[in-house]
Protein backbone atom coordinates (compact mmCIF):
# COMPACT_ATOMS: atom_id res chain seq x y z
CA UNK A 1 0.00 0.00 0.00
CA UNK A 2 2.93 2.33 0.56
CA UNK A 3 3.66 2.10 -3.16
CA UNK A 4 0.13 3.33 -3.88
CA UNK A 5 0.58 6.38 -1.66
CA UNK A 6 4.07 7.06 -3.03
CA UNK A 7 2.81 6.99 -6.61
CA UNK A 8 -0.22 9.12 -5.74
CA UNK A 9 1.99 11.73 -4.08
CA UNK A 10 4.35 11.82 -7.05
CA UNK A 11 1.50 12.25 -9.54
CA UNK A 12 -0.02 15.07 -7.49
CA UNK A 13 3.39 16.73 -7.20
CA UNK A 14 3.83 16.45 -10.96
CA UNK A 15 0.35 17.90 -11.50
CA UNK A 16 1.32 20.90 -9.34
CA UNK A 17 4.78 21.33 -10.92
CA UNK A 18 3.66 20.96 -14.51
CA UNK A 19 0.29 22.60 -13.96
CA UNK A 20 -0.61 22.73 -17.65
CA UNK A 21 -3.29 20.06 -17.57
CA UNK A 22 -5.39 21.67 -14.87
CA UNK A 23 -4.96 25.17 -16.30
CA UNK A 24 -6.13 23.98 -19.73
CA UNK A 25 -9.11 22.12 -18.28
CA UNK A 26 -10.24 25.07 -16.15
CA UNK A 27 -9.72 27.50 -19.03
CA UNK A 28 -11.67 25.31 -21.42
CA UNK A 29 -14.47 24.96 -18.88
CA UNK A 30 -14.65 28.73 -18.47
CA UNK A 31 -14.71 29.38 -22.22
CA UNK A 32 -17.38 26.79 -23.05
CA UNK A 33 -19.69 28.01 -20.29
CA UNK A 34 -19.09 31.64 -21.23
CA UNK A 35 -20.05 30.95 -24.84
CA UNK A 36 -23.47 29.57 -23.83
CA UNK A 37 -25.21 32.81 -22.81
CA UNK A 38 -23.59 34.55 -25.77
CA UNK A 39 -25.04 31.97 -28.13
CA UNK A 40 -28.44 31.63 -26.50
CA UNK A 41 -29.14 35.27 -25.77
CA UNK A 42 -29.83 36.99 -22.46
CA UNK A 43 -33.01 35.07 -21.60
CA UNK A 44 -32.50 34.61 -17.85
CA UNK A 45 -35.31 32.08 -17.40
CA UNK A 46 -33.98 29.89 -20.17
CA UNK A 47 -30.44 30.09 -18.78
CA UNK A 48 -31.63 29.17 -15.29
CA UNK A 49 -33.42 26.14 -16.68
CA UNK A 50 -30.47 24.79 -18.66
CA UNK A 51 -27.67 25.88 -16.29
CA UNK A 52 -27.12 22.53 -14.49
CA UNK A 53 -27.08 20.66 -17.80
CA UNK A 54 -24.64 23.07 -19.43
CA UNK A 55 -22.33 22.95 -16.39
CA UNK A 56 -22.34 19.15 -16.41
CA UNK A 57 -21.76 18.70 -20.15
CA UNK A 58 -18.98 21.29 -20.18
CA UNK A 59 -17.37 19.57 -17.18
CA UNK A 60 -17.33 16.24 -19.02
CA UNK A 61 -15.63 17.82 -22.04
CA UNK A 62 -13.12 19.72 -19.90
CA UNK A 63 -12.20 16.59 -17.93
CA UNK A 64 -11.63 14.74 -21.23
CA UNK A 65 -8.92 17.21 -22.25
CA UNK A 66 -6.39 15.97 -19.71
CA UNK A 67 -7.26 12.26 -19.94
CA UNK A 68 -4.95 11.34 -22.86
CA UNK A 69 -1.94 12.28 -20.72
CA UNK A 70 -2.98 9.93 -17.91
CA UNK A 71 -0.63 7.09 -18.92
CA UNK A 72 1.08 8.70 -21.90
CA UNK A 73 3.67 10.66 -19.93
CA UNK A 74 4.77 7.56 -17.99
CA UNK A 75 4.78 5.48 -21.14
CA UNK A 76 6.89 7.97 -23.11
CA UNK A 77 9.69 8.26 -20.54
CA UNK A 78 9.81 4.55 -19.69
CA UNK A 79 8.39 4.96 -16.17
CA UNK A 80 5.48 2.65 -16.94
CA UNK A 81 7.85 -0.29 -17.51
CA UNK A 82 9.47 0.29 -14.13
CA UNK A 83 6.14 0.90 -12.39
CA UNK A 84 5.07 -2.55 -13.62
CA UNK A 85 7.99 -4.11 -11.71
CA UNK A 86 6.96 -2.79 -8.31
CA UNK A 87 5.26 -4.88 -5.66
CA UNK A 88 2.11 -2.93 -6.53
CA UNK A 89 -0.10 -4.77 -9.07
CA UNK A 90 -0.69 -2.89 -12.32
CA UNK A 91 -4.38 -2.60 -11.39
CA UNK A 92 -3.47 -0.50 -8.36
CA UNK A 93 -1.02 1.54 -10.45
CA UNK A 94 -3.94 2.39 -12.75
CA UNK A 95 -6.18 3.09 -9.73
CA UNK A 96 -3.58 5.39 -8.18
CA UNK A 97 -3.14 7.34 -11.39
CA UNK A 98 -6.93 7.64 -11.88
CA UNK A 99 -7.32 8.85 -8.30
CA UNK A 100 -4.59 11.43 -8.87
CA UNK A 101 -6.45 12.56 -12.00
CA UNK A 102 -9.66 12.93 -10.02
CA UNK A 103 -7.98 14.94 -7.26
CA UNK A 104 -6.05 17.16 -9.66
CA UNK A 105 -8.79 17.66 -12.29
CA UNK A 106 -12.20 16.39 -11.14
CA UNK A 107 -12.31 18.20 -7.80
CA UNK A 108 -11.06 21.58 -9.12
CA UNK A 109 -13.58 21.46 -11.99
CA UNK A 110 -16.42 20.60 -9.58
CA UNK A 111 -15.41 23.45 -7.29
CA UNK A 112 -15.23 25.88 -10.20
CA UNK A 113 -18.74 25.00 -11.42
CA UNK A 114 -20.62 27.32 -9.01
CA UNK A 115 -18.44 30.26 -10.05
CA UNK A 116 -19.45 29.62 -13.63
CA UNK A 117 -23.04 29.16 -12.46
CA UNK A 118 -23.19 32.94 -12.00
CA UNK A 119 -22.77 33.36 -15.75
CA UNK A 120 -25.79 31.11 -16.32
CA UNK A 121 -28.04 32.62 -13.64
CA UNK A 122 -28.02 29.36 -11.68
CA UNK A 123 -30.64 29.28 -8.91
CA UNK A 124 -29.19 29.95 -5.45
CA UNK A 125 -30.53 26.70 -4.00
CA UNK A 126 -29.00 24.70 -6.87
CA UNK A 127 -25.41 25.65 -5.95
CA UNK A 128 -24.84 22.97 -3.27
CA UNK A 129 -26.61 20.43 -5.48
CA UNK A 130 -24.32 21.12 -8.44
CA UNK A 131 -21.17 20.82 -6.31
CA UNK A 132 -22.48 17.73 -4.50
CA UNK A 133 -23.48 15.80 -7.61
CA UNK A 134 -20.26 16.75 -9.38
CA UNK A 135 -18.07 15.62 -6.49
CA UNK A 136 -19.99 12.35 -6.36
CA UNK A 137 -20.01 11.84 -10.14
CA UNK A 138 -16.53 12.93 -11.26
CA UNK A 139 -14.70 9.82 -9.93
CA UNK A 140 -16.53 7.86 -12.65
CA UNK A 141 -15.09 10.27 -15.24
CA UNK A 142 -11.50 9.65 -14.14
CA UNK A 143 -11.78 5.91 -13.55
CA UNK A 144 -13.80 5.07 -16.67
CA UNK A 145 -11.65 7.48 -18.63
CA UNK A 146 -8.54 5.56 -17.56
CA UNK A 147 -9.78 2.61 -19.65
CA UNK A 148 -9.91 4.79 -22.75
CA UNK A 149 -6.57 6.39 -21.90
CA UNK A 150 -4.93 2.98 -21.59
CA UNK A 151 -6.51 1.68 -24.81
CA UNK A 152 -5.42 4.68 -26.89
CA UNK A 153 -1.95 4.83 -25.33
CA UNK A 154 0.05 4.21 -28.48
CA UNK A 155 -2.38 5.90 -30.83
CA UNK A 156 -1.06 9.07 -32.32
CA UNK A 157 -3.34 12.00 -31.51
CA UNK A 158 -5.52 9.55 -29.63
CA UNK A 159 -7.43 12.35 -27.91
CA UNK A 160 -10.36 12.33 -30.31
CA UNK A 161 -10.55 8.55 -30.38
CA UNK A 162 -10.47 8.60 -26.60
CA UNK A 163 -13.43 11.00 -26.54
CA UNK A 164 -15.39 8.73 -28.90
CA UNK A 165 -14.60 5.72 -26.74
CA UNK A 166 -15.40 7.06 -23.31
CA UNK A 167 -18.10 9.72 -23.81
CA UNK A 168 -20.85 7.09 -24.26
CA UNK A 169 -19.84 5.60 -20.90
CA UNK A 170 -20.34 8.98 -19.25
CA UNK A 171 -24.04 9.03 -20.22
CA UNK A 172 -25.30 7.32 -17.00
CA UNK A 173 -23.25 9.69 -14.83
CA UNK A 174 -24.63 12.68 -16.74
CA UNK A 175 -28.24 11.45 -16.60
CA UNK A 176 -28.25 10.71 -12.88
CA UNK A 177 -26.25 13.82 -12.03
CA UNK A 178 -28.78 16.03 -13.80
CA UNK A 179 -31.80 14.09 -12.56
CA UNK A 180 -30.58 14.36 -8.97
CA UNK A 181 -30.37 18.14 -9.32
CA UNK A 182 -33.73 18.59 -11.04
CA UNK A 183 -35.46 16.16 -8.67
CA UNK A 184 -34.17 18.06 -5.65
CA UNK A 185 -35.36 21.35 -7.12
CA UNK A 186 -38.91 20.05 -7.72
CA UNK A 187 -39.52 17.51 -4.93
CA UNK A 188 -37.37 16.57 -1.94
CA UNK A 189 -37.86 12.79 -2.28
CA UNK A 190 -36.47 12.27 -5.76
CA UNK A 191 -32.98 13.49 -4.92
CA UNK A 192 -31.87 10.56 -2.81
CA UNK A 193 -32.60 7.82 -5.36
CA UNK A 194 -30.74 9.51 -8.21
CA UNK A 195 -27.86 10.56 -5.98
CA UNK A 196 -27.37 7.04 -4.65
CA UNK A 197 -27.30 5.64 -8.19
CA UNK A 198 -24.80 8.35 -9.15
CA UNK A 199 -22.52 7.28 -6.31
CA UNK A 200 -23.03 3.61 -7.20
CA UNK A 201 -21.86 4.34 -10.76
CA UNK A 202 -18.75 6.01 -9.36
CA UNK A 203 -18.01 3.11 -7.02
CA UNK A 204 -18.49 0.48 -9.75
CA UNK A 205 -16.22 2.39 -12.10
CA UNK A 206 -13.58 2.65 -9.36
CA UNK A 207 -13.50 -1.15 -9.25
CA UNK A 208 -13.86 -1.98 -12.95
CA UNK A 209 -11.86 0.90 -14.46
CA UNK A 210 -8.44 -0.06 -13.03
CA UNK A 211 -8.90 -3.74 -13.93
CA UNK A 212 -9.72 -2.95 -17.55
CA UNK A 213 -7.03 -0.26 -17.78
CA UNK A 214 -4.37 -2.64 -16.41
CA UNK A 215 -5.38 -5.29 -18.96
CA UNK A 216 -4.97 -2.74 -21.75
CA UNK A 217 -1.59 -1.60 -20.37
CA UNK A 218 -0.34 -5.21 -20.29
CA UNK A 219 -1.29 -5.54 -23.95
CA UNK A 220 0.71 -2.41 -24.77
CA UNK A 221 3.81 -3.83 -23.11
CA UNK A 222 3.76 -6.88 -25.35
CA UNK B 1 19.72 -18.20 -6.83
CA UNK B 2 19.56 -19.25 -10.42
CA UNK B 3 17.83 -17.87 -13.48
CA UNK B 4 16.91 -20.76 -15.69
CA UNK B 5 15.60 -20.41 -19.22
CA UNK B 6 14.39 -23.53 -20.99
CA UNK B 7 13.48 -23.96 -24.67
CA UNK B 8 12.39 -20.35 -24.86
CA UNK B 9 10.58 -19.13 -27.96
CA UNK B 10 9.25 -15.62 -28.40
CA UNK B 11 7.33 -14.22 -31.33
CA UNK B 12 6.93 -10.60 -32.28
CA UNK B 13 4.34 -9.66 -34.92
CA UNK B 14 4.24 -13.26 -36.12
CA UNK B 15 7.99 -13.59 -36.46
CA UNK B 16 9.88 -15.93 -34.21
CA UNK B 17 12.63 -13.72 -32.78
CA UNK B 18 13.93 -16.19 -30.22
CA UNK B 19 13.79 -19.89 -30.93
CA UNK B 20 14.62 -22.79 -28.69
CA UNK B 21 16.93 -20.87 -26.39
CA UNK B 22 18.14 -22.42 -23.14
CA UNK B 23 20.64 -21.03 -20.66
CA UNK B 24 21.25 -20.60 -16.98
CA UNK B 25 22.69 -17.76 -14.97
CA UNK B 26 23.70 -18.34 -11.36
CA UNK B 27 24.41 -15.97 -8.50
CA UNK B 28 27.60 -13.92 -8.89
CA UNK B 29 27.44 -14.37 -12.64
CA UNK B 30 26.87 -11.95 -15.50
CA UNK B 31 25.53 -12.90 -18.89
CA UNK B 32 26.33 -10.50 -21.70
CA UNK B 33 24.01 -10.66 -24.67
CA UNK B 34 25.58 -9.77 -27.98
CA UNK B 35 24.41 -9.95 -31.54
CA UNK B 36 23.65 -7.68 -34.43
CA UNK B 37 20.72 -5.26 -34.45
CA UNK B 38 17.40 -7.07 -34.44
CA UNK B 39 18.91 -10.28 -33.08
CA UNK B 40 16.46 -10.27 -30.17
CA UNK B 41 18.48 -8.82 -27.30
CA UNK B 42 15.76 -6.44 -26.17
CA UNK B 43 13.09 -9.08 -26.78
CA UNK B 44 14.94 -11.53 -24.55
CA UNK B 45 15.46 -8.98 -21.78
CA UNK B 46 11.81 -7.90 -21.87
CA UNK B 47 10.77 -11.55 -21.74
CA UNK B 48 12.98 -12.14 -18.70
CA UNK B 49 11.41 -9.11 -17.01
CA UNK B 50 7.97 -10.56 -17.70
CA UNK B 51 6.70 -7.87 -20.08
CA UNK B 52 6.51 -10.28 -22.99
CA UNK B 53 4.80 -13.64 -22.77
CA UNK B 54 6.89 -16.46 -24.24
CA UNK B 55 5.26 -18.46 -27.04
CA UNK B 56 6.93 -21.57 -25.73
CA UNK B 57 9.30 -22.64 -22.99
CA UNK B 58 9.77 -21.24 -19.53
CA UNK B 59 11.68 -18.68 -17.50
CA UNK B 60 12.18 -19.41 -13.82
CA UNK B 61 14.09 -17.79 -10.99
CA UNK B 62 15.02 -20.58 -8.61
CA UNK B 63 15.86 -19.76 -5.03
CA UNK B 64 13.70 -16.64 -4.94
CA UNK B 65 10.66 -17.00 -2.68
CA UNK B 66 8.03 -19.30 -4.16
CA UNK B 67 5.19 -16.97 -3.24
CA UNK B 68 6.85 -13.88 -4.68
CA UNK B 69 6.56 -12.92 -8.29
CA UNK B 70 9.58 -12.69 -10.55
CA UNK B 71 8.92 -9.05 -11.41
CA UNK B 72 9.70 -8.12 -7.80
CA UNK B 73 13.18 -9.61 -8.16
CA UNK B 74 14.04 -7.60 -11.28
CA UNK B 75 15.60 -4.26 -11.96
CA UNK B 76 14.99 -3.25 -15.55
CA UNK B 77 16.96 -0.46 -17.18
CA UNK B 78 15.84 -0.08 -20.78
CA UNK B 79 16.46 2.47 -23.49
CA UNK B 80 14.42 5.05 -21.59
CA UNK B 81 15.54 6.37 -18.23
CA UNK B 82 12.17 6.72 -16.47
CA UNK B 83 12.96 10.19 -15.17
CA UNK B 84 10.55 13.09 -14.79
CA UNK B 85 11.82 16.36 -16.22
CA UNK B 86 10.12 18.54 -13.61
CA UNK B 87 11.36 16.59 -10.58
CA UNK B 88 14.88 17.13 -9.29
CA UNK B 89 17.47 14.37 -9.52
CA UNK B 90 17.10 13.42 -5.87
CA UNK B 91 13.28 13.53 -6.04
CA UNK B 92 13.32 11.17 -9.02
CA UNK B 93 15.58 8.76 -7.22
CA UNK B 94 13.69 9.01 -3.94
CA UNK B 95 10.44 8.14 -5.67
CA UNK B 96 11.91 4.98 -7.19
CA UNK B 97 13.57 4.02 -3.91
CA UNK B 98 10.22 4.20 -2.10
CA UNK B 99 8.20 2.67 -4.90
CA UNK B 100 10.51 -0.24 -5.73
CA UNK B 101 11.67 -0.77 -2.16
CA UNK B 102 8.06 -1.31 -1.13
CA UNK B 103 8.68 0.17 2.31
CA UNK B 104 9.32 -3.24 3.89
CA UNK B 105 13.05 -2.85 4.39
CA UNK B 106 13.06 0.90 4.88
CA UNK B 107 14.76 0.78 8.25
CA UNK B 108 14.87 4.49 8.90
CA UNK B 109 14.41 7.71 7.03
CA UNK B 110 18.06 8.54 7.63
CA UNK B 111 19.31 5.23 6.29
CA UNK B 112 17.19 5.59 3.16
CA UNK B 113 18.47 9.14 2.65
CA UNK B 114 22.09 7.97 3.00
CA UNK B 115 21.44 5.30 0.45
CA UNK B 116 20.16 7.80 -2.09
CA UNK B 117 23.29 9.91 -1.68
CA UNK B 118 25.54 6.87 -1.91
CA UNK B 119 23.86 5.90 -5.18
CA UNK B 120 24.26 9.40 -6.57
CA UNK B 121 27.93 9.46 -5.51
CA UNK B 122 28.60 6.08 -7.09
CA UNK B 123 27.49 7.49 -10.43
CA UNK B 124 29.08 10.89 -9.78
CA UNK B 125 25.86 12.88 -10.12
CA UNK B 126 25.66 14.05 -6.50
CA UNK B 127 26.54 17.67 -7.41
CA UNK B 128 23.40 17.71 -9.60
CA UNK B 129 21.02 16.45 -6.90
CA UNK B 130 18.90 19.61 -6.72
CA UNK B 131 18.66 20.26 -10.44
CA UNK B 132 15.45 19.28 -12.30
CA UNK B 133 16.18 16.18 -14.36
CA UNK B 134 15.02 17.98 -17.51
CA UNK B 135 18.24 20.02 -17.51
CA UNK B 136 20.58 17.02 -17.44
CA UNK B 137 22.59 15.88 -20.44
CA UNK B 138 21.86 12.51 -22.03
CA UNK B 139 24.74 10.84 -20.20
CA UNK B 140 23.74 12.35 -16.86
CA UNK B 141 20.14 11.20 -17.35
CA UNK B 142 21.47 7.76 -18.12
CA UNK B 143 23.46 7.73 -14.88
CA UNK B 144 20.34 8.83 -12.99
CA UNK B 145 18.46 5.90 -14.54
CA UNK B 146 21.26 3.53 -13.53
CA UNK B 147 21.40 4.91 -9.97
CA UNK B 148 17.95 3.32 -9.52
CA UNK B 149 19.76 -0.03 -9.41
CA UNK B 150 21.39 0.91 -6.13
CA UNK B 151 18.44 2.26 -4.15
CA UNK B 152 16.31 -0.90 -4.00
CA UNK B 153 17.64 -4.39 -3.32
CA UNK B 154 16.80 -6.65 -6.20
CA UNK B 155 18.87 -9.68 -7.16
CA UNK B 156 18.33 -9.79 -10.92
CA UNK B 157 19.50 -6.83 -12.98
CA UNK B 158 18.26 -6.69 -16.57
CA UNK B 159 20.18 -4.05 -18.46
CA UNK B 160 19.38 -3.18 -22.04
CA UNK B 161 22.31 -1.31 -23.60
CA UNK B 162 23.27 0.31 -20.27
CA UNK B 163 26.33 2.05 -21.73
CA UNK B 164 24.45 4.07 -24.34
CA UNK B 165 25.49 7.75 -24.09
CA UNK B 166 27.91 7.04 -21.23
CA UNK B 167 31.51 8.29 -21.53
CA UNK B 168 34.54 6.14 -20.74
CA UNK B 169 34.72 7.15 -17.05
CA UNK B 170 31.00 6.52 -16.51
CA UNK B 171 31.24 3.14 -18.21
CA UNK B 172 34.00 2.26 -15.75
CA UNK B 173 31.74 3.41 -12.88
CA UNK B 174 28.98 1.18 -14.17
CA UNK B 175 31.34 -1.78 -14.48
CA UNK B 176 32.39 -1.23 -10.84
CA UNK B 177 28.77 -1.14 -9.68
CA UNK B 178 28.02 -4.35 -11.58
CA UNK B 179 31.12 -6.04 -10.09
CA UNK B 180 29.94 -5.12 -6.59
CA UNK B 181 26.46 -6.46 -7.30
CA UNK B 182 27.93 -9.75 -8.53
CA UNK B 183 30.21 -9.94 -5.49
CA UNK B 184 27.09 -9.67 -3.30
CA UNK B 185 25.53 -12.67 -5.00
CA UNK B 186 23.52 -10.83 -7.65
CA UNK B 187 22.71 -11.82 -11.20
CA UNK B 188 23.14 -9.59 -14.24
CA UNK B 189 21.85 -10.05 -17.75
CA UNK B 190 23.02 -7.20 -19.98
CA UNK B 191 22.72 -6.51 -23.67
CA UNK B 192 25.79 -4.62 -24.71
CA UNK B 193 28.09 -3.92 -27.61
CA UNK B 194 30.94 -2.80 -25.38
CA UNK B 195 33.02 -5.23 -23.36
CA UNK B 196 32.36 -4.14 -19.76
CA UNK B 197 35.54 -5.73 -18.47
CA UNK B 198 33.80 -7.96 -15.95
CA UNK B 199 35.71 -10.78 -14.30
CA UNK B 200 32.94 -13.35 -14.07
CA UNK B 201 30.93 -13.03 -17.24
CA UNK B 202 29.83 -15.20 -20.09
CA UNK B 203 28.71 -14.15 -23.51
CA UNK B 204 25.60 -15.31 -25.30
CA UNK B 205 25.51 -14.51 -28.98
CA UNK B 206 21.97 -14.12 -30.20
CA UNK B 207 20.61 -14.17 -33.70
CA UNK B 208 21.49 -16.18 -36.71
CA UNK B 209 19.46 -18.02 -39.22
CA UNK B 210 16.30 -18.30 -37.14
CA UNK B 211 15.63 -14.69 -36.39
CA UNK B 212 14.29 -13.61 -39.73
CA UNK B 213 12.35 -16.75 -40.66
CA UNK B 214 8.60 -16.30 -40.24
CA UNK B 215 7.13 -18.46 -37.50
CA UNK B 216 4.69 -21.26 -38.16
CA UNK B 217 1.26 -19.82 -38.66
CA UNK B 218 2.72 -16.34 -38.60
CA UNK B 219 1.18 -13.31 -40.19
CA UNK B 220 3.41 -13.59 -43.22
CA UNK B 221 2.23 -16.99 -44.29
Amino acid sequence: MSGFITLLKRDLLLAVREGGALGTALGFYLIVVTLMPLGLGPDLNLLTRIAPGVLWVALLLAALLSLPRLFEADHDDGSLDVLALGSLPLELVAASKSLAHWISTGIPLALMAPVLGILLNLEARAYPLVIGTMLAGTPAISFLGSIGAALTLKTRRGGLLLALLVLPFYVPTLIFGISAISAALTSPQGFQASFLILMAISLVSMVLGPVAAAAALRQHMQ
Amino acid sequence: MQLSVKDLAVERAGRRIINNLSFEVSSCEALLLTGRNGAGKTTLIRTLAGYLTPTDGSVALKGYGEDRERREACHYVGHLNADKASLTVIENLRFWARYLGGGSNAASANGAQDRLWTALERFAIDPLADIPAGYLSAGQKRRLGLARLLVADRPLWLLDEPTVSLDVQSTALLAGVIEDHLANGGLVVAATHLPLGLANSRELKLGGQMSTAPAKGGALQ
